[in-house]
């Protein structure tokens, strides 16, 4: 098993986790007219907001109860009621997400009843928008929890309970945060393509996929879930959750209607897409088009091009729970090793399968201590520093990444998905090969050698 | 009133500022920041303005003593760039967890982090930054670096500017009075000279300071300390030995200019590097500021050489771009004197301007820009979002140049967008820099894309079907061609317009 090491130095060094605000936020932005609402100091929004617009290059919707100092005495609702009422004004959506931050969860009060209080005195003005409350103190977690624990937020504040007509054609799927613009567009065409019908919570593909609404500004996202889906997915026939962390909402989902989920912790891979397409075929009663079996014999011959490359690789990783898994069992799954992996926490059950013989709770600052003589680092954006100075190609993954365009739509899942990574990768490594020069193949080189006996250097032979 | 209460109402109270000597006591006493409405706000906190300011000084170690998001959301996001030292860009937080909060661990944590630091960096000094939950649990960082700073041997300077005292300019400010309680005066240079300026408020994004040195270079004008833009923290420290100073972004450091000169008699001007006119001022009032210091009078004359030369030989480069940008109309959205002394070199090369934001400008910047506009109606405060896709999406301006905030209203409107905050990519200040800024508008505004995006696909209108065919003719159309083409296809519009 995985040894799993916590953090104890006591400065942070290049941090390798995102806030757990900014993942609730993300997920709320997976859903059609709606707007998150960070419940903090202006500068919390505003720093999240700056790093989401840098990674998606999209215009985001997010605003702040704007703390200042006599309200972090006297207590928030006030600024919470002001905000929301004035983004329903302003903006009218259909769903606000609220997250908290560590500030308002320092002084700690009760949100949820004072959100109730403000929607129940408020009922006429709030009508025909939802608000949904996440709990997500920044001290605590990061982007995967934040993102868990707003999807489960709106399941439990939305989704109709109880047992309801299931439609047979219908399943939901609830993404991990680690699944791209590209993964989610293609997973619904493979769902599409079994006849089925999937309604995706958050679907960041119709919010966030860089496109251009028609002719009018838009203040809340255009595109994602609608709060109509969110309300109905009691009536699927089967629930898919994708990642560890998706665990949770799956669960209360199922506790809230009866639907059933079956969860991947990755669907990047031969064997996990395998799984996948097989569920999807029993579920439709029809067996693969002949499209996607041609998929998985494109990833066949994609695996036989693509391992001379990997074979004895030692590969770094830092990354959330549930992307260091993906990410590191696609590595091993082509021969290559694991010399370093790092996440942003030791609570997840997911690390004890990482495929490492150990998972440093850290930052960058360890991976670029433990990195020294790695083939490949593999991280957000971020890493670019510890890159430059270890002299060792960084392979960008995950949030943020805002020194590249397109990360997007970049495809990471499914037999085609893995495809691609394998040829990313596999081009990575030979852009950066070395060519052999007669020093470093001299079979003596790493040789003790008196001096007497070293023959006088010769440029030719 | 706690000493944080007294900095602040001392920085409200600033007799320096332009704009607050245009207000009346009350209004003074209000303060510069605007209450925040809850819901319709933007913009960083004080902590945020603070590290802005101090982040660039490039060898010292910058300490966030905070929950993750503070640091974790926000380093390595800005484009000040550093000659030499690179630790700046390394990223220190004491990333508090939910334990650390509840246990009152902070102040532990944090001194252990000082400590950690300097064995493993050993940098000439540490900033440490207190935000909204180290306040709030009420560590005392002044202590814990006083006594950080006695154990370790080496500065370790607090700066105590939690995000809810307000907003990113009175960060901006406090972290001056940081310099100023702490730093600055601390070490005396064995190198004085009578031509040792200071720049305060100069970032140097992208580097572009180093467009502007040079020139000083030729003058003999020695920088002693750029503040804070690629500035070691041993220029900062003996920054009082300068013989005078050029206060570059007045809104952030004016507190820092005013008190300097009252404490080591450093006068100063406010100046910009943005524009050809404005350069050679700015080099003109260093040069008469030596001068009544004592430097010899022959100062002066050289600088009119150097002037004189160098706006020549950028007014002929930018001459090249008028058959270009004749006419062109620019939407100006960013605050302050950049406005309008941009506005007047993109004036002189027959761009109009066609609104600029006067939401930071002083009321002496607005009777310039006033002037130089020559119809009020072009001034505007702040603009909706909504308003401001209108205006470009009715295609009113050629191209807008604003801050990162609003580049997708513009680029989502199809309209040409440059960014001139700190983002940016090219560097604008002195004389090739304004070559270069009109440079990139002209890239811009004549990028072959607007053509292409503005269009719609043919099958949303019938009647151009057959216009559109492929044909084997290459397509050399420019987009003046097709601005003027536009109107002559009514049909297409009005069948769009339909469509939707």
């Amino acid at each position: 098993m995985t040894r799993i090491l916590p953090q104890t130095k006591s400065a942070a060094v290049n941090p390798l986790k995102s806030s757990q605000p900014l993942g609730a936020a993300l997920a709320f932005l997976g859903v059609n007219d709606a707007i998150p609402l960070f419940h903090g100091s202006q500068g919390c929004t505003s720093f999240a907001l700056v790093l989401l617009v840098r990674h998606f290059k999209e215009a985001v919707p997010l605003q702040t109860t704007a703390m200042d100092e006599v309200a972090t005495i006297l207590g928030g609702m006030d600024h919470l009621e002001e905000a929301i009422l004035n983004l329903k004004a302003r903006t009218n959506p259909e769903l606000i997400g609220v997250c908290t931050t560590a500030l308002v969860e320092t002084r700690g009060e009760d949100f949820a009843r004072g959100l109730s209080n403000i929607k129940m005195m408020r009922a006429k003005e709030l009508a025909g928008t939802e608000i949904v409350l996440a709990n997500t103190p920044d001290f605590d977690g990061a982007i995967e929890e934040g993102w868990a624990k707003a999807v489960t937020a709106m399941i439990q504040r939305i989704t109709l309970r109880g047992e309801q007509a299931r439609q047979r054609k219908k399943i939901a799927i609830l993404p991990g945060w680690n699944l791209t613009v590209a993964d989610i567009e293609h997973l619904r065409e493979t769902v599409e393509s079994f006849g089925l019908k999937a309604v995706i919570l958050p679907d960041l593909s119709g919010s966030l996929d860089g496109t251009v609404p028609d002719d009018r500004w838009v203040p809340t996202t255009y595109g994602g879930t609608t709060v109509k889906d969110i309300h109905e997915l009691g009536t699927a026939m089967q629930c898919i959750a994708i990642g560890e962390h998706m665990r949770r909402p799956a669960e209360v989902l199922e506790r809230l209607t009866g639907v059933p989920y079956a969860l991947f912790q990755s669907l990047t891979g031969l064997k996990d897409t395998d799984r996948f397409v097989s569920l999807l075929s029993a579920i439709s009663g029809t067996p693969a088009p002949a499209k996607i079996r041609r998929r998985r014999a494109q990833l066949q011959d994609a695996l036989l091009d693509g391992h001379f490359h990997f074979g004895g690789k030692k590969i770094a990783i830092a990354a959330e729970p549930d992307q260091l898994y993906q990410l590191a069992t696609f590595f091993t799954g082509m021969g290559a090793e694991i010399a370093a992996a790092v996440s942003t926490t030791g609570t997840s059950k997911i690390l004890e399968k990482v495929p490492a013989e150990q998972v440093q709770v850290g930052d960058l600052g360890d991976l670029e201590g433990f990195a020294a003589g790695a083939d490949l680092l593999v991280t957000h954006s971020h890493g670019r520093q510890a890159a430059e100075r270890l002299r060792i190609p960084l392979m960008r993954v995950g949030f943020p990444i805002f020194d590249r365009l397109g990360s997007q739509h970049k495809l990471t899942i499914l037999y085609q998905g893995t495809r691609d990574l394998i040829f990313d990768v596999a081009n990575i490594f030979q852009a950066s090969q070395h060519a052999p020069t007669p020093g470093s193949l001299d079979p003596f080189r790493n040789r003790e050698m008196p001096d007497d006996s070293r023959p006088p250097t010769f440029s030719r032979h | 009133m706690s000493p944080l209460t007294v900095k602040i109402n001392d920085v409200f109270n600033e007799p320096a500022c332009e704009k607050n000597r245009s207000k009346d006591a009350k209004a003074r006493q209000k303060g510069c920041s605007k209450p925040l409405t809850p819901g319709a706000a933007a913009g960083g906190c004080a902590f945020d303005g603070a590290k802005i300011v101090l982040q660039p000084i490039t060898d010292v170690a910058h300490l966030i003593h905070a929950p993750l998001a503070c640091e974790g959301n926000s380093w390595d996001n800005r484009g000040a760039a550093s000659s030499g030292p690179t630790l700046w860009r390394t990223s220190f937080t004491t990333d508090l967890t939910e334990l650390d909060v509840v246990m009152g661990q902070g102040e532990r944590k944090l001194f252990k982090a000082i400590r950690e630091i300097k064995e493993k960096h050993a940098p000439p000094a540490i900033f440490v930054y207190s935000t909204c939950v180290t306040a709030l649990i009420g560590d005392d960082i002044e202590a814990v670096c006083k006594r950080a700073a006695e154990k370790f041997g080496l500065p370790v300077v607090p700066v105590n500017t939690p995000g809810f005292v307000g907003s990113k300019n009175l960060g901006n400010k406090l972290a001056g009075e940081a310099l100023l309680d702490h730093v600055i005066g601390t070490v005396e240079p064995d190198d004085i000279g009578p031509f040792d300026i200071n720049i305060l408020g100069e970032f140097n994004l992208s580097g572009e300071f180093w467009l502007v040195k040079p020139l000083l270079d030729r003058l003999g004008i020695r920088v002693r300390a750029c503040i804070p833009g690629d500035a070691r923290y041993l220029d900062v420290a003996s920054a009082h030995r300068a013989r005078a100073a050029m206060m570059v972004c007045s809104t952030a450091l004016i507190n820092l200019a005013r008190k300097m000169e009252e404490r080591w008699d450093i006068p100063f001007f406010e100046g910009s590097f943005y524009g050809i006119t404005d350069t050679s001022e700015a080099l003109r009032q260093i040069a008469k500021l030596l001068v009544n210091k004592g430097a010899d009078l022959e100062l002066i004359e050289r600088t009119e050489t150097l002037i004189a030369e160098e706006e020549a030989i950028a007014w002929e480069k930018l001459e090249a771009y008028r058959p270009r940008l004749e006419g062109k109309r620019v939407l100006l959205n960013t605050g302050g004197v950049k406005s309008w002394s941009v506005a007047h070199a993109l004036m002189e090369i027959g761009v109009e301007i066609v609104g600029t934001s006067v939401k930071k400008s002083t009321v002496e910047d607005k009777e310039r820009i006033k002037q130089i506009l020559k119809d009020e109606n072009h001034m505007f405060e702040s603009m909706p979002a909504r308003e401001l896709y209108d205006m470009l999406s009715e295609d009113k301006a050629d191209i807008m140049l604003s801050g990162g905030r609003t580049q997708f209203i513009a680029l989502k409107a199809k309209t040409p967008w440059l960014d001139i905050n700190q983002e940016r990519q090219h560097p604008y200040a002195g004389y090739e820099g304004m070559v270069e800024l009109v440079r990139q508008i002209d890239l811009a505004i004549h990028n072959p894309i607007w053509r292409q995006v503005r269009e719609p696909a043919p099958w949303e209108y019938q009647p151009a079907i057959e216009k559109e065919l492929p044909s084997t003719k290459s397509d050399t159309e420019t987009v003046h061609d097709f601005k003027k083409a536009s109107p002559q296809e009514p049909t297409v519009s009005a069948t769009f317009e339909e469509s939707r």
